[in-house]
This record gives C-alpha cells, structure tokens and sequence, in this order.
C-alpha cells in the first residue's frame, strides 16, 4: 500500500489488536464459533496477559503502518494473573495521551475488556473500532517513510 | 405508565436523589418507624409505589403530614435506600403544586374575615403567591 | 537459520470452504525459514500427525507452523506429534485460520488473505523462537495447614491418610475451631461435639500430623513445592511433655476476672485455663496479662498445686522453621462486631445475644449447663424472638453485602430446638428472605414452621429497647402491613461472619489474594475453587466464602485431594515460558520486583564481568518455579533487562511487523 493510494476510497485499515491468551483469546474463539463476522482487516495477537503489551509493539506497529490498534484483556478483577489488566489499563492511559500529542488520533487506539464469555462484544468491539479507523482513514504520522520503499 | 404519571416520579426520584431498585423489601424501614400506627401508607410501601409509579396515589395520602422526617428509616436501611427523602420529596411536589393554582388578588376580597387580623393576610399573600 | 515446516489444515470443509488453502501453501513457501509446507485435511487426525513427524525427520525441521483451530483447541496436540519427532514443544507455532479467519469471513479472497498473514506471522515469530524445556523443582513431601478449625482437621486428616506428614498450626491453645463451639447442626440435629470432637482425637493421634497450638505463622517464603515457614510457637507458660492435663491448676488459679472466649464471654474463666473439657491438646495455658503471678510476682499457687511440676514461668516464644511443599489456608470466619448497629441495644441489654451465644447457652458444658436461662437474671424465657440478617445483604457500610449464608439454617435449628425442649416457650423470627437451599434443609426449615409453630415474620426488627425487664422489640410484618411490638424475653440476633481478622496479614504473607471483604479469591470461582491463584496455596472453609459445615468439609476434603497430588510428585514442572533477566543489562532498579504479582522476582548480588573487569552488581533474578508468566515485568523494565521466553520482544514485534508488511 503506498502512500498515495490514501485518497482511495477503497482505503481498507489495518488493524492490529493484542489479546491476552486467558480471556479476550478466547472470547475471539468465541465470536468465531458463533460465526459472528467482523472486518478481516483485525489481525490478532496472541499475548500471555494485557500486561505483556509493551508500548513499543504499538509504536511499532503504528510505524509499519497500522492504522489502528486495539489491546484486550480481561475485564478489570478477573485478570488471569490478578493485576496485568490493571498494569495494562493504566500504561495504555498514558500511551495514548501521548501520542494524542503527536497526533495521532486518539480514536486508532482503544483498551477493551472481553471475556471469554463475550463473543458477541468482541465481534462488536472490533465492527465499530474498524469503522471508526475507516472514518478516521489512513494514519500517515508515524509511518517510516524510509523503510517503506524497502518493504514494498 | 403514562408520560405524565412517568415525569412525575423522575421529579420525584431527582428530588430526593434516591434509587428506589435498592429496595430489598426488607421492611426495616417500617419496623423502625415511629409514627407507623398515623400512616396510611407505610415507608416500605412508600419506596415500592414510587418505583411503581403511583405518585398521584402519594400525594394525596396521609403519610406525608404524619412522617416526623426523623430519618429513623434512614438511619437503619441495610441498603441505603432512605426513605424520608422520598417522602419529603412527594411533600415537595405537592406543595409546589399548590403554587400553580394560587388565589388570584382580584378572589381575595370575598374570602375575607373582618375578625382575621390585616398582619395575617398580607403574610399569607406573601407566601401563597411566591 | 530455521528449518520451518508449515502445515496448512482443511478441517474438512470449515477452512477450506472459505479459505483457498493452496494459495496459502503456495504463498508461505517463499517465507523466509520455510523449507517443507503442504495442506491436508485434518491436520488433528493420526494421518495428519504421521505426515507432520515424516515432514520432521525427512526435512530435518527445526519447528512447525500448523494453520488450523485455535491453539486453544489443538496447540497440546501438535506440542506432543513434536515432541514424538523429536523436536523440543515450544517449536510449534499455530496460526489460527479457522476460529480467526475461516468462520468468520465469507469472501473467499478476503479470507484467503488473511490466512496468509496469519501463517506468515505464526512464521516470523517461529524463526525466532527457541527449544525450551520446562524447569524442575523438588517438592518437600509435607504439608502445612493453618487454621485448626474442622476445615483444617480434615485437610490435615485426609492428607495424613494418603501419607503424607502435615502441620496444623492453630492460634489459639486447643484445635476444633468454631465448630467446637455449636451445639447441635443441621439438618440432622446431630451434637456438634460428638462428631467433630473424635476427628480431633484422630487429628492428635494421627502419625502423620503434628499440632502447633497456640502458634502464628510469622513468615512464609519460597514457591510451591519448597515453602519455608516462620512458625511462633507462643509461651503457654506450661511445659506439655509432662503435663497431664489434670486441671488442677485451672481450679486452683484464684482470678476469675477474665471473660471466657469459648463460652463467648458468658461466663469467667481463671488465668490458667483449658478452653474446655476436649480441648486438645489437653494442656492448659496461661493468660500472662490476667495472671496474678505476671501482674505483681506474687501468687504461684498453680505451680505449688501441679502434681507434675509443669507450670513454666520462665517459658519463652519458640521460633520454628520449617520446610513444606503445599500450604492450605483455612483461618476460617468470626461474627462481626455490632458496634454499629444499636439498634438492637445489644451492648446495653445482656438479653440481646448473638446466635453464637445462643450456641453456648444451649450447650450441656456450656455456662448454663444447657438450660435456656436468661443472662441477666438468669431465669427462663417465655418469648423468644430471633433477628435474621443482622448485619448480612447491607450495603448502608454498617455491616457486610453479602448474604452470610448459614444463619436461615441455625435460626431454624435453634428455634427447632427451642420448640423442642420448652414447646411453651413463643418463638417469632424475623426474615427479609428464607434461604434453604441444599440437601433436606428446606424441608428442616418448614418442619421448624409446620410441626413445631414457629412464628415466622416477613420484615425486620426497627428497634429493641428495654423496659421492666422485657425487651420490646418492634418491627414490621410486611404481610400483614403492620407493625408489631413483642414483649420478649430475649433476642437472638443471626450475625453476619466476616473472615478471621488474620486473613489480611496472611494474605499478604501467601502473596495469596483477598477480595474487599477480607475473603481469599479462588484461582477461578467455578473450575478451580480450592486453588488459590498462588501455586501451591490451597483454600479450605470459610476463608474463601460463607459456608456451612458440609460444603466446608466438602472443600477441605477437595483442597486435600489437590495437596496430595501436588505431594505425589517428585518433581514439579514449571510452565517454560517465563521470564528471564538478562544480567547484563539489569541496573538493579527493582521496579520489576514491585510489579511482580506472585514475588517471583528477587534481586542478587552476582559478580559480573564488564568492560574486561569483574564487578559486584545488585541484578534481578527470577524463580522459574513461581514466575507464571504474564509479562508485566518486562514492560516496566526500563533497561529492556527483562524478556518473556515464548513471548519475547523480538518475537511480538517479528508478529507486528509481520501483519504490518
């Protein structure tokens, strides 16, 4: 994807979202044997607990051009390993301040809670997260327009 | 429940800043409450007509004149319901109500007393027309 | 370089219908690392896993992807066709492309693509993924259990069954616990002591137990499988090995100010006492802040009467420590205080009583010898009147929000056996709700209603106050819309139980969990209910919710049953994937330490080689045993010291970059 297709209205986003293994892993599982559909565009990433996610994944990622990304874990008390959500919740709090301040939207970051048991909201969590990215169209800030040229 | 009957208990529920839901009908309200024996509706069934809705039926009861407003109900609720600050809320809806059909100057005339001392009309006029 | 094999799976129809399996075989092959992948339709079959083990020897592959299910469905399966090949487990990668791709996208080409990142990610992170082999620990072959109430004699009881050696460490000077103290149980009415007193007896005599009364654990340290504990053996002022247990001591002791703890206050006690007659071990102990011989040095008239000559002045604390492979925690519950609900003028009338209380009054060896008297001028109550809920469902900050579960049951009981044994006696109880569920137990609490006419009143007591040696007592009946006033004799107020006040303390010590009342959390509140989310921690009775005799025993049996499975095993194998310092980056900060849920962090001085000289350095190191692997640590390093094995940086951002390419 080059940069200038971002006048395309054919943009399709690209999502990164981190899921932690014990809950919001298999609340997906979830929404995929309820064959609840969401946009093919998420891509998800498999981590021990929500607390695993380090700022420099999403810096990564929003540097290799992702457009959005989205960290879940277990809703805050039912963390796996008591604390990680907590750790998570307020590491992503601020992430996300900053890099408000480097503009990027804060709509292409987001922090959910999915169980296991919530298929349905992962499916919807992800739906309107992708349509928020779509409205918000291409991030362009923190893409290394060095690399690119190698990579494509 | 009809808009009118609906706007009337969220008056009554923003009043007194009470979640009638936290009622467990326990009845500790109505087991403290010294002035039970004078109410025709009890404070436990006070909490459970506003969730329903029957405001009307409130406000024309005799447990607003005869609650003390000594918060025993308060004070003793397991579930923080408190309801004298109900009660006084429905006390405070009718009393603005009568506000609305307030005497006008001009009726005056024909109700008055030659006995009624002049100190006493003024102030009633005062506080009826507020 | 790796050697990757990738194994695309059809699963039948569910991924190969949407997903074109052979466009991803054909666009994986070219992945760096790649050298083997093919497609075949169930992957999970024999014929599946017999392809992967030749594609493993014939290639010489040095790990696998396997695009299939969720690795939450099949990941053990293929981790074991690895291990039957030869390859070390953690080489195994699966790219999820059915749950994640196939079930839930409908355009063909969409899926398809999707299904390629996903298998190339699974690959990007597998080039960097490394053997791993789960580390081992010893297990010491001894359990602690601390609580000696009849959730611990059990544990320790079905423990010391199975062969092993377990410790019972119990703070007050006899084992029995609250349950010593009731007198009959529902629903059978059977007494209490009949049944738990020959458990203790077993307990004492049991090989494989060993009692510490009158002990506190100071200090617990270590990991499942290797704890080391701090056990405060307290001064009983009594020397054990030759004390008979004869009691003399106990008459002879002239104080009798202090109030007797068994009998809830109900009656004194002297100095040197024995809680009562089973009490076990048999041996008495000395109050030292009651004790005339401690407050002034003069006295001693136990040491002169004690045939034995065991009477100890002199005796010291005792500081044990020893060495045990799992903990089970039952410190069990304590009735609330009521300071806040004065209402029931409970601390100003001594005919208002707690149920507990009721419990002694209503025992043979209690301070009535069994008689229904009242305290305060100890003659017979002719109207009774119990008070459900004092304290429990209350979310006012007065008492506790939950509901304490076992007092529908004993209110029942104890009016039942009022009923029974003064049938003249009125008995009223008070409920906002009747809740009996479990076996014959709402059946007990009809027949309490329908053969013996107990009164039951739906509302709640608003007020009792005394007047001419009655108790008024006023309250509403809901049903009948009323409000009534009984004259009563006395009134028993059902008190909500809140855990033992040690929990907090020792939660901290376990690095246990313990919600907002002070209950320890279950490592899951319906799979794993006896577990605490600390390896190796146990819960058993009270400490981890209400529960009444039964369901206590049933979980102490449970916590039981999971020790001894720990115990059976020579060696313990950790979960790999943990995380590990690197000692050359570490600064010595700490912060992981303080981040760590389990204390699995510990910080070291270690002599390092650097820049060509050897220098001493405070480095973190962590305990593969007790680290479970979340990851928090490494985030919050700041010198990127810290790394999660199978969840390394590298490999997390191999994963985005791959997705993001």
């Amino acid at each position: 994807m080059s940069i200038e297709k971002t006048e395309d209205s054919n943009f399709e986003p690209l999502i990164v979202a981190f899921c932690c293994n014990w809950c919001s892993y298999a609340g997906a599982d979830l929404a995929g044997t309820s064959r609840l559909s969401y946009p093919a565009n998420v891509k998800i990433i498999r981590v021990p607990c929500s607390c695993r996610v380090n700022p420099m994944f999403i810096l990564r990622a929003f540097q290799r051009g992702a457009d959005g990304v989205i960290i879940c874990g277990c809703h805050p008390g039912d963390c796996h390993y008591s604390t990680g959500n907590y750790y998570a919740r307020r590491r992503m709090t601020l992430l996300f301040s900053m890099l408000d301040y480097l503009g990027i939207e804060r709509g292409r970051t987001r922090v959910e809670w999915v169980s296991a048991a919530e298929g349905v909201k992962f499916s919807t969590v992800m739906n309107e997260f992708s349509k928020t990215i779509h409205e918000l169209g291409e991030n362009k800030k923190l893409r290394d327009l060095r690399c690119k040229e190698f990579l494509d | 429940m009809y808009t009118a009957e609906r706007e009337m208990t969220e008056n009554v529920l923003r009043i007194s800043n009470v979640n009638t839901r936290k009622c467990m009908k326990c009845g500790k309200c109505s087991g403290a409450c010294p002035a039970f024996d004078k109410m025709d509706i009890h404070p436990h069934q006070f909490v459970s007509m506003v969730e329903k809705g029957d405001i009307e039926g409130l406000m024309n009861s005799k447990t607003l004149w005869s609650c003390l407003s000594c918060f025993a109900c308060v004070e003793r609720c397991p579930r923080n319901v408190e309801p004298a600050k109900l009660i006084e809320a429905v006390r405070l809806s009718v009393i603005r109500k009568q506000g609305e059909n307030r005497l006008k100057a001009d009726d005056i005339p024909v109700l008055l007393d030659d006995e009624l001392p002049q100190q006493a009309i003024v102030s009633a006029f005062r506080k009826f027309s507020k | 370089m790796q050697k990757i094999g990738v194994f695309v799976c059809w699963c039948g129809s569910n991924i190969a219908a949407t997903v074109d399996v052979k466009a991803v075989v054909d666009a994986v092959s070219h992945e760096p690392g790649v050298v083997y992948a093919t497609d075949y339709q169930y992957m999970c079959s024999e014929g599946g896993q017999s392809q992967i083990r030749q594609a493993i020897k014939d290639f010489g592959l040095t790990g696998i992807v396997v695009c299939s299910c969720s690795p939450r469905m099949h990941e053990s399966t293929f981790r074991k066709t690895a291990i039957s090949a030869g390859l070390n487990p953690y080489m195994v990668e699966i790219a999820n492309i059915r749950e994640q791709c196939s079930w839930i996208h409908k355009d063909r080409e969409d899926a398809t693509e999707k299904a390629i990142i996903l298998a190339r990610t699974a690959v990007a992170k597998l080039n960097l993924n490394r053997p791993l082999t789960p580390g081992e620990s010893p297990v010491v072959k001894r359990a602690l259990v601390i609580g000696g109430g009849i959730a611990g004699i059990q544990s320790a009881l079905d423990i010391a069954e199975a062969g092993y050696e377990v410790d019972i460490v119990e703070k007050s000077p006899t084992i029995g616990g609250k349950m010593a103290q009731l007198d009959k149980t529902f629903p059978t009415l059977d007494c209490a002591a009949c049944i738990l007193t020959p458990k203790m007896v077993d307990a004492a005599s049991n090989e494989n137990i060993n009692l510490y009364t009158y002990s506190e654990v100071e200090d617990v340290s270590g990991f499942v499988g290797n704890f080391t504990v701090k056990i405060r053996k307290k001064a009983r002022s009594i020397n054990a090995d030759i004390c008979s247990g004869c009691g003399v001591c106990t008459e002879k002791c002239p104080s009798r100010k202090a109030k007797d703890e068994f009998n809830m206050g109900l009656s004194n006690r002297g100095a040197i006492y024995i809680p009562f007659a089973q009490a076990i071990p048999n041996v008495p102990v000395i109050d030292r802040e009651q004790c005339i011989k401690f407050k002034t040095g003069k006295c001693g008239l136990c040491e002169m009467n004690c045939p034995a000559g065991a009477i100890d002045f002199k005796q010291q604390d005792e500081l044990v420590e020893r060495q045990y492979g799992a903990i089970i925690v039952a410190t069990g519950f304590k009735p609330i205080s009521l300071e806040n609900f004065d209402e029931f003028s409970y601390s100003q009338c001594p005919d208002v009583i707690t149920s507990l209380e009721l419990e002694r009054i209503m025992n043979a060896a209690g301070p009535t010898k069994g008689k229904l008297l009242r305290p305060s001028d100890n003659t017979p109550p002719r109207t009774m009147v119990f008070v459900q809920c004092v304290g429990s469902r209350d979310t006012s900050g007065c008492g506790k929000t939950y509901c304490s579960k076992i007092c529908c049951m004993y209110t029942a009981k104890h009016a039942m056996l009022i009923k029974e044994k003064y049938p003249d006696i009125d008995v009223h109880v008070f409920y906002i709700d009747v809740r009996t569920p479990g076996k014959n137990f709402d059946e007990f609490y009809r027949r309490a209603v329908e053969e013996y006419g107990v009164n039951y009143i739906k509302g709640m007591v608003g007020k009792v106050a005394e007047r001419n040696g009655k108790l008024l007592v006023q309250g509403s009946d809901l049903l009948a819309d009323d409000q009534i006033i009984i004259e009563a004799d006395m009134v028993v107020l059902a008190t909500a139980i809140e855990p033992d006040e040690s929990a907090r303390n020792l939660a901290t010590m376990l690095t246990a969990s313990i919600d907002t009342n002070d209950f320890f959390t279950e490592a899951h509140p319906k799979l794993r209910p006896v577990e605490s989310p600390t390896a190796g921690v146990y819960l058993s009775g009270v400490c981890q919710g209400p529960k009444d005799i039964p369901e206590t025993v049933a979980q102490a049996s449970a916590a039981a049953a999971k020790v001894i499975g720990l115990l059976a095993k020579d060696k313990l194998r950790s979960n790999p994937c943990v995380a590990s310092s690197n000692e050359m980056l570490c600064n010595g900060c700490s912060t992981c330490e303080n981040v760590c849920p389990y204390g699995a962090i510990s910080y070291v001085s270690k002599e390092i080689r650097s820049a060509g000289k050897m220098e001493v350095r405070r480095v973190a190191e962590v305990n593969e045993a007790i680290c479970q692997g979340c990851g928090a640590c490494t985030v919050v390093c700041p010198s990127g010291a810290m790394d999660l094995k199978g969840f390394t940086n590298k490999q997390i951002m191999a994963e985005v970059d791959a997705i993001c390419r």
